[in-house]
């Protein structure tokens, strides 16, 4: 038998979730220990007598015994959490409230908390990622700077700082807090750059972190399933993850190297990921907001709604990313509307629309605005200068498909 | 054919649970293999570094095994192999040595004699 893929780091983050909501955010690092401990103890059975028949609830029963000890003996120091801590402190009352702790809905509903707990807001972005990816997903410090390009030391400080800031709350994150629409936000936009480090990824191993984008979708689906606490934004960032997950096995060919957009072999997207996240969509198209996810599942929607390439509605695709801009301007947006101007009108007027971006600067280690320049430039059958600008973006690209990619459009310059 | 315990000795568990996984499936494929070759005995059963060690004519009970941590024994498995040197051959593969651990091969006792003990 099998180990399912990333078991272990799932079942990690989902133990030390309830383990945390037991002995209070106060002891998360109990909670950790025991987790630990749990999984020493699975590696070393399951290494030599195979796998148990339900190694879910092996681990779970191993980390609630362990939860039981410690919760008996530690019971005068009220080690919980306010709200637990009377039934705790009770025989009689302790093992069906630990029990109840490690049932399947009470296991999500821990996770959850400890999402939205994850992103306090005294945390900034990267830290709140680092510490849902540590905690929740179950990824060690190496592997997170791994992600992230950056250094083990930098990522270590990060989260150890991170978890202080947790540490000092009285209890996780109560879903029902009057705070929960603001703090939503945070997770929500948390989830979102999490998806996007995955499928834009400047991991310098790969272009696409496959398992990030996993990752986030696997937190988004817990959100999604609680029906008292879905909102349309959740909806909309939700199908925009299923629309572009479903286009992700198309970003590499079969030798690993990007595929442009426009080669894209569109019989290999997933269909039924499309299927999904059109019915989230469309779940999301309700209440008065309109934010940057509806608008970018929806660019994505028309591009997965196109049979063909050449089929795109291009002219839809330029109107929301106008809308886009007008709501959350940024270079990277004008830059992608500038590349559907183009695709409109011409190569001639994309390139008018990038000379006028505000903050043009800020693209400048961005290896796809002098590749986008290049494009445009090898269009208008300007070969030498668009040969140049895939240099520029040679030179600044993040991983070996990026410079894959570039160096084969060069090629393609010097054929012409 | 002889039965041998194979003792494990000091390695380091990975601390991420993702190498955890990794680690586990390998010791699984390496144990299935040799057990599907039809030369494992018992697959045997991990131990936990705590115990006690009783000694001495006073009987002196000491917390143990009080070996230093490369030399504690942290599961054994017992095979079955022709002879010594094919026992040794049948460890090779095993992942404890990419963890810095060791493996101790010893023949289980008077088989020769068979059941005439």
């Amino acid at each position: 038998m099998n180990i399912e893929e990333h078991f272990f780091r799932h079942e990690f983050g989902r133990i030390v979730a309830t383990l945390t909501r037991l002995f209070g955010v106060r002891n998360i690092a109990l909670a950790e220990d025991v987790t630990q401990d749990a999984f020493c103890r699975a590696m070393e059975t399951w290494k030599l007598r195979g796998l148990p028949k339900n190694p879910s609830a092996w681990l779970m029963t191993t980390a609630k015994n362990r939860a039981l000890d410690i919760l008996r003996r530690e019971r005068t120091a009220r080690v919980s959490e306010l709200e637990l801590t009377r039934f705790l402190e009770s025989e009689w009352t302790l093992v069906p409230t630990v029990e109840e702790a490690f049932s399947a809905y009470a296991v999500k509903d821990s996770q959850l908390r400890m999402m939205f707990s994850c992103c306090h807001p005294r945390l900034s972005e990267e830290a709140q990622i680092a510490l849902i990816l540590h905690i929740l997903c179950g990824f060690h410090v190496k592997e997170i700077a791994h992600a992230f390009v950056s250094s083990h030391a930098a990522i270590e400080k990060r989260i150890t700082r991170a978890k202080k800031i947790l540490a000092e709350s009285t209890k996780l994150f109560d879903l029902a807090d009057a705070d929960f629409p603001s703090r939503l936000s945070s997770v929500l936009q948390a989830l979102y750059l999490l998806f996007n480090e995955g499928y834009h990824g400047s991991s310098p191993e790969t272009a696409v972190r496959m398992d990030l984008c996993q990752e986030a979708m696997l937190l988004m689906n817990l959100l999604i399933e609680q029906p008292a606490l879905v909102t349309p934004q959740s909806y909309a960032l939700a199908a925009l993850m299923y629309l572009n997950a479903a286009r992700l096995p198309t970003r590499l060919d079969g030798s690993g190297n990007l595929v442009s957009f426009f080669e894209q072999n569109r019989s290999l997207w997933n269909h039924h990921l499309i299927a999904e996240g059109q019915a989230l969509l469309n779940l999301s198209a309700s209440g008065t907001e309109l934010t940057k996810y509806h608008i970018e599942a929806a660019i994505a929607s028309t591009h997965t709604s196109a049979a063909r390439s050449e089929d795109t509605d291009w002219k839809q695709i330029v109107s929301l990313y106008d809308m886009l801009m007008a709501i959350h301007p940024s270079p990277v947006i004008a830059l992608n509307r500038a590349i559907a101007i183009a695709q409109l009108d011409g190569p001639e007027r994309g390139l008018q629309e990038i000379r006028v971006i505000h903050d043009l600067h800020r693209l400048s280690s961005y290896p796809f605005y002098p590749a986008t320049l290049g494009e445009l430039e090898l269009r208008r059958g300007n070969y030498p200068v668009a040969k140049t600008h895939f240099s520029t973006a040679l030179s600044l690209a993040r991983n070996p498909m990026e410079r894959n990619f570039l160096q084969r459009r060069i090629d393609t310059c010097k054929e012409s | 054919m002889t039965e041998f315990v194979y003792f494990y000795r000091g390695y380091e568990l990975p601390a991420s649970p993702e190498e955890m996984q990794t680690k586990t499936a390998k010791w699984m494929a390496w144990l299935k293999d040799l057990n599907d070759k039809g030369h494992v005995k018992s697959l045997g059963e991990p131990l936990q570094p705590v115990g006690k060690v009783i000694k001495g004519t006073k009987k002196q009970v000491i917390d143990g095994p009080y070996a230093e941590a490369k030399d504690v024994v942290g599961g054994y498995s017992i095979i079955v192999a022709r002879d010594i040197e094919q026992a040794v051959e049948f460890s090779l593969e095993c992942p404890i040595f990419e963890d810095g651990g060791s493996i101790e091969v010893r023949p289980i006792g008077q088989l020769e004699l068979g059941d005439e003990y």
